[in-house]
């Protein structure tokens, strides 16, 4: 592998491990199976390429895919709680709606963003090759991420949501209001995935109605392999965790497509996803099966 | 305080497997009062309890807790007023956050919840000196996961969080039930000394007619979702396990002649 597919492994690795903190947050905190993130993310995308192509300014594109975001996975978790639609179903709802929702923003199937600035490139110095900046700017993206997701959910507010996920029978007998924390918990997550998907298309030379594709395994994945790597039920660790799983994976699935000798191409990149969270699956089990029989 | 007036629930209404669990139940708890609730399974004491803490919606009827209507509230609106402890270890308490994350979200029951951290040093401070008084040593556990206690452990820190917060009504549901009997007299004992400590007006709800005597000052015996019976003071000192058993048959027995009547 050369330094650039590395750097390129990396850099969406570290756009993916904001998808996993987004994940994280709804399947593993909240315990909300959602699969709204397969639209959440090609809708920040769409959002981010159709306006920065119309003239504006690439920030405030990227917080308005953001926002964007938010408003999908709210309504997500208001087709929940609100209607009382199976949580699953809601997300799958929510995810093929967004399909629709993602082509009218566009009015296109993609959006290509070729000369248009961007918030990397605006942010490019001379000095440095675009391929190296793009990866330094993304680390300090997602650290600021991971830390400010650790402080929030050590604060009562924050707290009050683990609670929701973890035992809501008793978060609501303390008085909290578990609605409105699913409601809350299911915006901050497609908040993440629509961030992510507005550097995707920024990085990637445009948005496509096809981007979100697999998008939730991707992110599923992510967090498998993070929490069988360093498994913790410390927050700031399993955020850490969670990072490092998006940035591995995407390194094994660069890894499995540049190795001449595999003979596998683009194509096969779901099929590789499904083998290797296959593989995170079993591992820990076969660990535990190992070590359990040890120490009889 | 609790004013509960002709109260009903029915459950699967309008079905053949129609359960009319609470009908007309009204019972009033004057403030600081410790009640002790008994009843056969299907007596209605569990969903009364449910009504009181809002888990279930009633029928027809009105609760109050201090003239304050609560009849349509849901459960985290009432927990501004209403403690409670499970049957269930686990359901009280979050398995997955730690001892003192458990507690910290207790000291804000029905409070504001803002973005200033939930455990700050001072209160981790108070939360072991509060934890230390159980004498299970567990003050220097505060930053494990509760879900590494035993049940009863759990238990003793569910009633402790129980009290972190004044409330005016503390609801007990069978919360020793699920306990081995050393750990149930433990946390018994515990139930008593918070109770008095902070003179909790409390309702108890329990599967024995030993404790139902032995703690409180009150019984009430539910049948058939409504109050059979209803002792107090001198009265109450004098009954013994025996005698309760012997009402409880009578009230039954009265049952099978109007059912013999009904179906003669």
């Amino acid at each position: 592998m050369s330094l650039y597919t590395l750097l390129g492994a990396f850099e969406i690795g570290l756009i993916f491990s904001l998808v996993a903190l987004g994940v994280y947050i709804s399947f593993r905190l909240l315990r909300f199976p959602d699969l709204t993130v397969d639209g959440s993310f090609p809708l920040g995308g769409a959002v981010a390429a159709t306006l920065i192509s119309t003239g504006t300014d690439p920030f405030v594109a990227t917080v308005v895919a953001t926002i964007a975001g938010a408003v999908a996975g709210l309504i997500t978790g208001w087709l929940n709680i609100r209607l009382k639609i199976m949580d699953l179903l809601a997300s799958i709802l929510m995810m093929i709606a967004l399909y629709s929702i993602n082509l009218r923003i566009m009015g296109k199937p993609n959006v290509p963003l070729i000369t248009e600035p961007t918030v990397f490139s605006v942010l490019q110095p001379d000095s440095i090759s675009d391929y190296v900046l793009r990866p330094m700017l993304l680390v300090v993206v997602v650290l600021a991420a991971k830390f400010l997701l650790d402080w929030f959910f050590s604060t009562q507010t924050g707290l009050a949501m683990r609670a929701t996920g973890s035992n809501a029978r008793m978060a609501r007998a303390q008085g909290v209001n578990t609605g409105l924390m699913v409601l809350g918990g299911m915006a901050l997550s497609n908040a993440l995935v629509g961030l992510a998907g507005a550097l995707f298309a920024q990085t990637q030379g445009g948005a496509d109605i096809s981007m979100g594709v697999g998008t939730i395994v991707i992110g599923l994945a992510a967090v498998i392999v993070g929490e069988s790597l360093l498994p913790s039920r410390r927050l700031y660790l399993a955020t850490i965790a969670v990072v490092v799983g998006a940035i591995v994976y995407r390194f094994f699935i660069a890894l499995a497509l540049n190795s001449d000798f595999i003979g596998l191409q683009a194509q096969d990149l779901n099929l590789v996803t499904a083998v290797l969270v296959t593989i995170a699956l079993v591992v820990p089990k076969l660990r535990q099966h190992w070590s359990g029989r040890k120490g009889n | 305080m609790l004013r509960a007036q002709d109260l009903h629930i029915t459950f699967n209404p309008g079905t053949p497997i129609e359960t009319r669990a609470l009908r007309g139940m009204s019972l009033d708890i004057p403030s600081g009062q410790f009640v002790t609730v008994i009843g056969s399974n299907g007596a209605g004491k569990s969903t009364f309890l449910n009504a009181v803490s809002g888990e279930l919606r009633v029928d027809s009827g009105r609760i109050e807790i201090d003239g304050i209507d609560m009849t349509r509230q849901p459960v985290w609106e009432r927990a501004r007023h209403v403690a409670r402890v499970f049957q269930d270890p686990m359901a009280g308490t979050c398995e997955d956050l730690t001892i003192e994350e458990n507690m910290a979200l207790a000291t804000l029951r029905g409070q504001r919840r803002g973005l200033s951290w939930a455990v700050k040093p001072a209160l981790r401070e108070e939360f072991r000196a509060q934890i230390a008084t159980l004498g299970l040593g567990l003050e220097n556990r505060l930053s494990d996961r509760i879900g590494l206690l035993s049940g009863g452990q759990r238990q003793a820190v569910s009633l402790l969080m129980a009290a972190l917060r004044p409330s005016r009504l503390l609801l007990l549901d069978e919360h020793t039930a699920a306990l081995d009997p050393r750990t149930a007299d433990f946390v018994l004992q515990l139930t008593v000394r918070i109770v008095a400590e902070h003179k909790l007006t409390t309702m108890m709800v329990t599967h024995s007619m030993r404790q139902a005597l032995d703690v409180g000052e009150r019984t009430v015996m539910l049948h058939q979702g409504r109050v059979v019976l209803d002792v107090s003071g001198d009265e109450r000192k004098g009954l013994t396990v025996k005698d309760l058993l012997a009402m409880f048959e009578r009230v039954r027995g009265e049952q099978i002649d109007d059912d013999a009547l009904l179906l003669g």
